[in-house]
């Protein structure tokens, strides 16, 4: 279950982003920031191994004491970051991609609405309900 | 297949819709930018829809490459039949069968209303590129119907 999930546009501003509102929600702004600079960096990795570049899934970014970081980026240079609680070692690999294929079907459908524009904040309901779904659930 | 037919019918009825919105021959212009504008957008949701599964791209050549085959073939049912480049950001795309102007007669009585029909696509193309990161101008001609050229020119930012 994710603590944070953010949705970022190819100009590097956020269009969606939602945390866990027990914690407070200005450190994972800054966290999602920061983890930008790791995905520029992997983007751009010279002398990788050619499949690393050609998939979307980009892997953890970088452990925290606390979190974890995990990034995917588009074809169309949108980039979505998940984080999750470190002491919630039963996520594996699998289960993170398919909590990225999600939000990427959801945000395509996002995209494919003709009352959406690109680069505005999103506002759907229906992708919030999916994002709900991968959050932990606030007690 | 029954829904190439649909949207055949469709666009020629858009287009028609934006001319009779503008009187006068003189607002030729804003209707085929109005045309272009709807291509761009739809470009954009298309492009993102397509590329969902893919691997991600390598250079300007291999996203060229994906809108003749891949995008040309999910929307028009063909590939581009000839792709020209000088390698230095712009790209010629010949497809000798237009699927949206083959319902026009192939002679020369109805070359100067072909521009309408191609506005929409090149919106589309100028919308896939750009959700795809590439900023482009595209432009189209006509010389023998129903074949047509888009020129792509890549703006370096």
């Amino acid at each position: 279950m994710a603590v944070c999930i953010a949705v970022i546009a190819k100009e590097n501003y956020p269009l969606y982003i939602r945390s866990v509102p027990t914690q407070g929600e200005l450190k994972f702004h800054y966290t999602v920031h920061t983890s930008l600079d790791v995905v520029e960096e992997k983007i751009s990795g010279v002398g990788k191994a050619l499949a690393d570049q050609r998939e979307l899934y980009l892997g953890l970014l970088y452990p925290t004491e606390d979190y974890k970081v995990y990034g995917y980026m588009t074809n169309s240079k949108v980039k979505f970051v998940i984080v999750v609680d470190s002491s919630n070692t039963s996520l594996r690999d699998n289960e993170i991609r398919s909590m990225f294929r999600k939000l990427h079907n959801s945000f395509t459908d996002v995209m494919c609405n003709p009352f959406y524009n690109p680069g505005d904040p999103i506002q759907s309901k229906a992708f919030d309900s999916i994002v709900s779904t991968m959050m932990v659930q606030a007690f | 297949m029954a829904d190439e037919a649909l949207f055949q019918f469709l666009h020629s009825e858009i287009i028609q819709y934006v001319n009779s919105a503008e009187p006068g021959e003189s607002e030729n212009g804003r209707c085929v930018s109005k045309l272009e504008n709807m291509g761009f957008r739809v470009g954009q949701g298309l492009i993102e829809r397509f590329t969902k599964d893919t691997p991600r791209f390598k250079d300007e050549l291999d996203v060229m490459k994906f809108i003749c085959k891949d995008f040309w073939t999910s929307v028009f049912k063909k590939q581009i039949d000839n792709l020209r480049t000088n390698h230095q950001g712009i790209y010629v795309l010949q497809d000798n069968k237009f699927h949206l102007l083959t319902q026009l007669s192939a002679g020369k009585q109805y070359l100067e209303h072909a521009p309408k029909f191609l506005a929409f696509t090149c919106g589309l193309v100028r919308g896939a590129l750009s959700n795809l990161g590439v900023k482009s101008i595209v432009t189209a001609e006509v010389s023998v119907m129903p074949a047509c050229k888009f020129q792509v020119m890549i703006q370096k930012m």
